[in-house]
């Protein structure tokens, strides 16, 4: 009966595409065997406990004459041990899964290994690539190739990823459930996704949390492409023209809905740094001066009532000179970000 | 001052443009809401009841009238919010490709947010509520709670709350920010419409009535057991009061703050949540959870307190591990504070902050785990009478364990990482609310009805119930669990992929299935009134229970006990049973009771009219009825005409008139 069951299931869900299941991406191909670990260990009490749900309630009914009633049975030492140990060993086991898989898969952590068995090579530098979560439409930045393109995301087979994720104005979620797990692309903050595609092969990405009117539409193609096909995209994009200032930038900003595929042959240096820092728009401060100024400025207040931050080494030396916080027009060439006092959200 | 000024004096931001008479659903829905509360408020005057409500309902301080209204108000939106459901079900149903549906963005995004709203603040806690505060004080030997006329003002304001954001159905729109309205889409920027508002002060109005009743059912727990009745020979459903009032009265402030700080922001240009100006956004979706999580204790608490008492009754046994199960139930409470970072893992909080908050998730399966089995113990060796309290209780322990695995699932980071905002978490939170939360509900609601009313409800419709929702749940979240695994994210109202199109059918057809559940517990009430006669049950005690509340008489006397009950061991009913207790025939005293009072009423209805002054900025009414407010509070203190004897011959012929039936029965 169960293999009956079990059959049919199988064949009702053969019949669609389980992305999550069945990625084509090794971290979430982690991800998906951890999930079927998980559920594997937790059948091993869930199953039981179903079984013995219907067989006590059919066995004990009032109708049946061959159960064994006994009114005052209500403790049994030897019954609470196992009740409350059976659970504690699944959990224990599954808390060990959590820890160690939780560091290993942490999206933070650069890539040891391509696939299964084939280790990232050594001096394999990650192809970089920055994401803004716009309302309502994803723009993806090639830092080193100089080009950008809004809502296709297209990435070299076999080779490391590193993502920078940002977002203008909502927290939102980068989600490709076929390439990696989702993380949150949140204004003023940086989030990061080392993830690597194993199989060429088009498939969509997802904006995961809500951000309003234009939230259903808000999805991206992920376009998986041998390293030769993503030269030639790249050599395509530089050819079609079209380029990604502030100014174009701004007007990108503007929320719109179920944009197609845009891309562009030049993007303005440090254009992602701009818009972490929300000061894209000319005139407007970069979050980074003006933290560094008041940690400046909070550092001299405390000296000044003889409060010297002694021996507090975490603090980000207060930069000499600022400069004037409202003149940052983006003509000018862009000063070095200080590194430490970028907002991140993870280090 | 010109005309126009003088009309935004008055009416604040609201237009002829707020009224929505341009859309064909809301116009409909109005037209009808419109007839059917007319032909009500009209049946009620032809028959003038208005007098009976008032005295008898309204006003009342009877903590069992006040949690039967807490259970009609639940109903009722229980309606609204399965109205949204199925308009939901629809379109996801249906838009795909070029079809965009019958809903644009615009409204589907309220709906969702109301659905989500409603069942939570509006159906959920009125109906645990109501059911707590029916219950609890019978089963502790307590003639009212302990603070009568605070149960009245907070069921009202929770009334205040509910009418407030059904307005915003008819007058202005509803929040578009998902049911807990995360910063920075629900700052003034992003959300600058009367939605966010409606949402807050109806939410904030609705938390003071919730805080102030489990402030007071803490109190009822804590101070007027019967004598005898130590904190271990309690029955486990008042355990399970008295845990989720404690998590009550923890978490709500933490929400109430989090809805005054946006409240600051959006109306005093304050900076907490935003984008700019060092505002954190990251603070509001903490704040939330910290209530968040732990309310959903507050509610399954209940509910695992109501299978544990109808599991023992109907398996004619003592409940399994007694104190197993209290232990459970504290260490639940506990640790349901050190898990709300599980909602967003995939934040970057860092592997060893995700993994802490993981397996302290995933420690609360243990607890859990134990109480399953000690239900599953209680009917071990038992005589199983299969009435629909106990038929829920079997569906729900099949149901729930699936919505407790998923959980344990979600609680694993990585795996979070590919499930979060899925509709596989979507279909996981829907499992154990509707599994378990609902289910228990419903439990609770037919085992107890024939205490309330002296009548038990309908048998077959009750069967056509309990049958819908459990058909009905399994073919409507089956397809969005596996949706969910597809990649489908939450919340979309329209779709490209048409390889998910079936699903969505097959998951609205299971949404039908669960209406005609919903419309058979309506028929079930509706034909037990009917059939009252032949449903009646005059002992008080029509399913041999365990605890106290069946020793008295059903429907129970103003007074609910003529003498204090003197506990000696758990299950004290049954006990008492078993010892040959004889109802005392003679020697009554009078009864010292509380005496009803409209302040209730006129507090709620002032917060009303403040909060929807504030909505709308009409700034004269919202200081006008903010003034009200204080007024009424202090003059309600100068009422000392808050309480009464019930004389001891009314008592005795009460009491001998119950004697009579029960006699005639035996």
């Amino acid at each position: 009966m169960r293999t009956l069951l079990a059959t049919g299931a199988l064949a009702l869900l053969s019949g669609c595409d389980m992305v999550v299941m069945n990625p084509t991406g090794d971290i979430a191909l982690q991800q998906r065997n951890l999930i079927l670990t998980a559920v594997g260990l937790m059948l091993l009490i869930i199953v039981p406990v179903m079984v013995l749900t219907v067989l006590f309630a059919w066995r004990y009914r009032r109708g049946n004459p061959d159960k064994v009633y006994d009114p005052t049975f209500d403790h049994s030492t030897t019954l609470e041990l196992i009740i409350w140990s059976g659970p504690l060993l699944i959990i224990i086991a599954l808390s060990l899964v959590t820890w160690t898989s939780t560091h290993l898969l942490d999206p933070f952590r650069p890539l040891e290994r391509i696939a299964p068995g084939r280790p990232v090579p050594a001096n394999t530098k990650p192809l970089e690539v920055q994401v803004v979560a716009l309302d309502w439409k994803w723009l993806f930045i090639y830092p080193e190739q100089g080009v950008a393109s809004v809502n296709e995301l297209a990435v070299p087979v076999d080779v490391p990823v590193h993502f920078s994720i940002t977002s203008t104005s909502q927290f939102n979620t980068f989600y490709a459930p076929t390439l990696a797990g989702m993380i949150y692309a949140m204004p003023g903050m940086k989030s990061e996704l080392n993830a690597v595609l194993n199989k060429p092969g088009d498939s969509w990405g997802y904006s995961g949390n809500y951000t309003g009117r234009g939230y259903s539409d808000m999805r991206f193609q992920l376009r998986g492409m041998s390293q030769a096909d993503f030269t030639s995209w790249v050599a395509g994009v530089r050819k079609g023209g079209g380029t990604l200032n502030a100014a174009d930038y701004l007007k990108l900003e503007v929320p719109s809905e179920k944009v197609p595929v845009i891309r562009y042959a030049a993007v303005q240096s440090q254009l992602f740094d701009r818009v972490l820092n929300q000061c894209v728009a000319p005139g407007k401060p970069c979050m980074v001066d003006v933290m560094a100024q008041d940690s400046a400025r909070s550092a001299e207040s405390l000296r000044r009532l003889g409060h010297a931050p002694a021996g507090d080494t975490s603090m980000p030396a207060p930069r000499p000179s600022p400069g004037d916080p409202h003149n940052h027009p983006m003509s000018s060439p862009v000063r070095p970000l200080a590194p430490s006092a970028s907002a991140t959200t993870n280090p | 001052m010109t005309s126009t000024s003088l009309t935004k004096t008055i009416f604040g931001r609201l237009t002829w443009e707020s009224f929505p008479i341009h859309e064909p659903i809301l116009l409909g829905t109005f037209i009808v809401v419109a007839v059917l509360g007319l032909a009500i408020v009209g049946l009620i005057t032809r028959y003038r009841l208005w007098g009976y409500l008032w005295k008898e309902w309204f006003t009342s301080v009877d903590h069992k009238k006040i949690g039967i209204m807490y259970i009609v108000l639940g109903i009722i939106m229980l309606l609204r919010g399965f109205s949204d459901a199925i308009m939901m079900r629809l379109q996801q149903a249906m838009a795909f490709g070029a079809n965009e549906g019958y809903l644009n963005a615009h409204h589907y995004d309220q709906i969702f947010t109301a659905h989500g709203t409603i069942m939570i603040f509006f159906v959920a806690i009125p109906l645990v509520v109501g059911l707590v505060n029916f219950v609890m004080p019978l089963q502790i030997g307590a003639r009212d709670v302990a603070f009568p006329f605070l149960n009245n003002l907070s069921f009202w304001l929770t009334v205040a709350g509910a009418v407030l954001c059904m307005i915003s159905l008819f007058v202005g729109e509803f929040a578009r920010t998902g049911w807990l309205s995360y910063a920075p889409l629900a700052e003034l920027a992003y959300s600058p419409d009367t939605g966010v508002d409606y949402y807050l002060w109806s939410l904030q109005i609705a938390g003071v009535g919730t805080t102030l009743s489990a402030i007071n059912m803490v109190a009822t727990i804590i101070k007027m057991r019967a004598p005898g009745m130590s904190m271990m020979k309690m029955p486990v459903f008042c355990w399970t009061a008295l845990c989720s009032n404690v998590l009550a009265i923890a978490i709500f402030p933490a929400l109430t703050a989090a809805f005054f700080l946006l409240l600051l922001d959006r109306y005093a240009g304050t900076n907490f949540f935003t984008n700019e100006l060092g505002g954190a956004p990251m603070m509001y979706w903490n704040m939330v959870w910290i209530w968040g999580h732990p309310e959903v204790y507050v509610l399954v608490l209940p509910a695992f307190g109501i299978y544990s008492e109808i599991t023992a009754t109907f398996s004619g046994k003592p409940l399994f591990g007694y104190s197993s199960m209290v232990y459970a139930t504290v260490v639940i409470t506990i640790l349901s504070y050190l898990v709300w970072l599980h909602h967003f893992f995939t934040m970057g909080a860092g592997p060893s902050v995700n993994s802490f908050f993981g397996i302290a998730t995933m420690v609360i399966s243990i607890p859990t785990g134990a109480k399953i089995f000690n239900w599953l113990f209680t009917m071990y060796r038992g005589d199983i009478r299969f009435d629909l309290p106990m038929q829920w209780v079997v569906a729900f322990m099949l149901t729930f364990t699936v919505g407790g695995m998923t959980g344990v699932l979600l609680a694993i980071p990585p795996a979070d990482f590919v499930l979060h905002n899925s509709l596989f978490l979507v279909a996981h939170f829907h499992n154990t609310i509707i599994g378990g939360v609902v289910f228990g509900l419903f439990a609770g609601m037919v085992y107890w009805f024939p205490k309330a009313f002296g009548f038990k409800l309908d048998e077959f419709w009750g069967k056509v119930a309990f049958w819908g929702w459990v058909i009905g749940y399994w073919v409507a979240w089956t397809p969005i669990y596996i949706v969910g695994l597809m990649g489908t994210t939450r919340r979309v109202h329209h779709f490209d992929d048409p390889s998910i199109q079936p699903y969505f059918i097959v998951a609205g057809i299971g949404a039908l299935i669960i209406l005609v559940g919903i419309l058979g517990f309506v028929m079930s009430i509706v034909m037990g009134i009917v059939k009252r006669k032949q449903l009646a049950d005059t002992t008080g005690d029509p399913w041999n229970g365990r605890t106290l509340e069946w020793s008295t008489s059903s429907p129970p006397p103003a007074y609910n006990f003529a003498f204090t009950p003197v506990i000696h061991d758990l299950d004290a009913w049954y006990d008492m049973k078993s010892r040959g207790y004889e109802r005392p025939a003679g020697g009554f005293r009078p009864v010292h009771m509380p005496r009803n009072t409209g302040a209730g009423v006129i507090l709620s209805a002032l917060a009303l009219a403040m909060g929807f002054g504030m909505v709308w900025y009409m700034w004269w009414l919202a200081a006008l009825s903010f003034a009200g407010l204080l007024v009424v509070a202090i003059a309600h203190t100068f009422n000392y005409n808050r309480d009464y004897f019930i004389p001891a011959e009314e008592v005795a012929t009460i009491e001998s008139g119950r004697s009579e039936l029960l006699a005639a029965g035996a």
